[in-house]
């Protein structure tokens, strides 16, 4: 048995080793079967267990149908043309500032990212990747003496299997949508977060972890774990714009809130979002999850989504434990042709949970921006209480806005209260704020982040200054 | 200061016509009245020179010490010293007064070479302001407008014409919906901020703003034009005739409305 088992490895060293090799200087191969999912598996090193689980995912996603009942219209992503890893010679080479298309740059300087991080968003190759590697150092020691853990879904696959296989899949199973099907199948990095019992995380974990990693594909996997009595605060997205060369961007987050615990995941998405004809920009098509598993936990998503071409998500929690909370803030960003079909559900199970949605949608150009939500109250969840405002802004003439509220109650003490406005964004009130002085783009800023002002509060400090930023960014010019 | 010169103005794209042909000279440190009936574009008037995209200036012209505003943003009016207070001032939810103001005063002093100030700067800046209008500074807090009063409306535009300090000013209809009280506490804003190198306009139905503010020139306008102007005598005058005893101006020229 134990000749057999080294056979085995060795076996599996060398092809690793050849296999590794060959891979940074051949492209790989275009297409989806099984075949590729275990060669991802094999260049990420990962136990049996790991490819089983890709494996299962596939032969599950092959059998399912791409859903198609959003209120979005785009041609299907050619799923045999996407390259499902590309490692790091396939990345367009960029030798330095200078290359960089010059929109993009002008992004950047307005918002005020340092140049450092520019070279780093943009993929050239400087010593800036290797100080932000040293600040993910400083970060690592700090968060080890905290005794949390926080790391690639990679490193935690090899370091802490326990871990992820009792959890990852937990929240939101392989099977659960086409897409989370797909990410299983093929996810190719992300990040692993594990807050022990009686821990507030001791700082935001924060960016500059995600865009590297960002940088290595689009079909990332993020788990985060908080045990009892714990606290942690997640910031993911860059506020830059990325080129992307493949069109599909298809992540899965899941995360666990033990007794007592709470998450607060925000998110700051600004993929490239196609040009003014539609042409380009990414799919963001993601399954966001959290399970509130223990009594009293809480979890919180908040989200400004401005980017991307097609935007089709919904961060979610389940209120399995009693007295368990789940929060949805949402500012969705649309412009140009963009569209987006965005909003929570909120699954109320165990007794006296909890649930507030605050969703602000502002269209622009001819964008289409729809809140999507659902707020289910099961059989089981004495006195669920749920508290829905849905706000939707136009600006122009030809954007459309649309809300689609579901609600399911089976239980009679559940309470469930809704509102919801629309309002356009006027040429008086331009008027009125140009009259004291304000740019037309400074005023409609000024208004949207008036009209926002609810969500935005809840992001962390760091990131509400760049939000304001972004936000006046997005809508420069959306009017005459 | 300003000079307006056979100003013809319809609505932009509808063929509308509502201004016919004004003739206005306003010089530094004056105050002039504007009265008239309803829709003889009055208020037209005054969003016209602060450059409102719903109107357009088909013939004639509007010089700001000297130079044509007409190709000029609303914003770049504002920078030169050009306000108006609103007859109905627009809500701007979530935005606090204070946010707006500094925001305003800023981009204002920015593009006039001056110093910007810090909030902390600021807030001294406005405390005597807010006293002039009498307002409490928790309206500071507030948002834009938003669940205003009328009179909580108009005294807000007062104040932002203190913390602003124009040097041309028009005032909308600014004593219209005020109570006798509020309406002095305007009236004594507007006139401890006009001085000598700024002026003021006063677009009023009513001759009893004028009580309090004595303008030097009163200006009536029927069917698009002035078709009297004079002094305060002839706004006594108007308040006992009635408009009617003009309106021969307004149509003899066959340009009435």
């Amino acid at each position: 048995m134990s000749e057999t088992k080294e056979l085995e490895s060795m076996i599996g060293e060398e092809y690793k080793h050849g296999f590794s090799t060959d891979i940074e200087y051949e492209d790989f191969p275009k297409g989806l079967n099984e075949d590729i999912v275990r060669k991802i598996s094999a260049i990420k090193e990962e136990p049996e267990w790991m490819t089983e689980f890709r494996l299962k995912a596939f032969r599950k996603w092959e059998k399912m149908e791409e859903p198609d009942w959003f209120n979005a219209t785009y041609e299907s992503p050619k799923f045999d043309e996407i390259q499902y890893y590309s490692s790091p010679k396939d990345k367009p080479k960029v030798d330095s500032l200078d290359d960089i298309d010059p929109k993009i740059k002008e992004t950047y300087d307005k918002l005020g990212i340092p140049l450092e991080e520019q070279k780093m968003l943009s993929g050239v190759a400087v010593d800036a990747v290797f100080d932000s590697v040293s600040i993910f150092t400083t970060f690592k020691e700090k968060l080890a003496e905290a005794g949390v853990i926080f790391c690639s879904i990679s490193e935690a696959i090899k370091k802490y299997p326990e871990l992820v296989k009792k959890y990852m899949g937990s929240v939101v199973p392989a099977q659960d949508n086409f897409y989370s099907a797909l990410n299983s199948a093929v996810f190719s990095d992300g990040s692993f977060c594990y807050v022990p019992k009686d821990t507030i995380c001791p700082m935001e974990l924060s960016t500059y972890f995600r865009i590297n990693n960002m940088d290595s594909g689009q079909f990332e996997r993020t788990l985060i774990i908080a045990e009892e009595n714990s606290h942690v605060s997640y910031l993911e997205g860059c506020t830059a714009p990325m080129y992307d060369k493949n069109q599909l961007h298809a992540a899965v987050v899941e995360l666990v809130a033990m007794e007592n615990a709470e998450i607060k995941y925000s998110t700051i998405q600004n993929w490239y979002s196609g040009n003014e004809e539609g042409v380009g920009g990414i799919f963001n098509f993601v399954t966001k999850r959290g399970l509130c598993k223990g009594d009293n936990s809480k979890i919180s998503w908040t989200q400004l989504e401005t980017g991307s071409a097609v935007t089709l998500k919904y961060p979610s929690v389940i209120m399995k434990g009693d007295n368990s909370v789940g929060e949805f803030f949402s500012v969705a960003v649309t412009s140009k042709r963009q569209q987006a079909d965005t909003g929570t559900k909120m699954i109320h199970i165990g007794k006296n949970t909890k649930s507030t949605i605050i969703s602000k949608g502002i269209s622009a150009g001819e964008s289409d921006n729809s809140y999507r939500g659902e707020v289910k109250i099961s059989k089981k969840a004495e006195n669920a209480r749920n508290y829905s405002q849905c706000d939707s802004m136009l600006i122009g003439q030809t954007s459309g806005a649309h809300t689609f509220p579901y609600i399911e109650s089976a239980n009679p003490t559940g309470k469930v209260e809704h509102e919801a406005t629309t309002s356009r964004v006027g040429e008086d009130q331009i008027f009125y704020l140009q009259q004291r002085g304000l740019s037309e783009d400074d005023a409609i800023s000024l208004i949207v982040n008036g009209f926002c002002k609810e969500v935005l509060k809840e992001l962390p400090m760091e990131f509400a200054v760049e939000a304001n930023k972004l936000l006046g960014i997005k809508l420069e010019g959306s009017v005459g | 200061m300003l000079e307006i010169k056979d100003l013809h103005v319809e609505v932009e794209g509808s063929g509308e016509k509502i201004l016919n042909g004004v003739n206005l000279t306003i010089n530094e440190g004056e105050i002039h009245a504007i009265m008239g009936p309803n829709g003889s574009g009055k208020s037209t008037l005054s969003k016209v020179v602060a450059g409102h995209p719903e109107y357009e200036v088909i013939q004639g012209d509007i010089l700001y010490n000297g130079e044509s505003i007409l190709e000029l943003d609303p914003d770049e009016r504002a920078h030169k010293g050009i306000f108006l207070a609103f007859q109905y001032p627009v809500e701007v939810p979530g935005v606090t007064n204070s946010t707006l103001l500094r925001e305003s005063y800023n981009t204002i002093a920015a593009s006039r070479g001056r110093e910007e100030l810090d909030p902390l700067q600021f807030e001294d800046y406005i405390e005597d302001k807010l006293e002039l209008v009498q307002m409490a500074p928790e309206f500071l807090n507030r948002s834009v407008n938003a669940g205003f009063s009328g009179g909580e409306k108009k005294r807000n535009e007062i104040f932002q014409m203190a913390v602003l300090q124009p040097k041309l000013s028009f005032l909308d209809e600014t004593d219209s919906g005020l109570d006798i009280d509020a309406l002095q506490v305007v009236a004594n804003g507007i006139k401890q901020l006009h001085g000598d190198d700024n002026s003021v306009v006063l677009v009023t139905h009513y001759q009893r703003l004028l009580n309090y503010i004595e303008p030097d020139f009163v200006h009536v306008m029927i069917g698009g034009r002035i078709a009297k102007s004079g002094d305060k005598e002839l706004a006594i005058k108007l308040e006992e005739k009635g408009y009617e005893w003009l309106n021969a101006y307004g149509t003899v020229n066959g340009e009435g409305k």
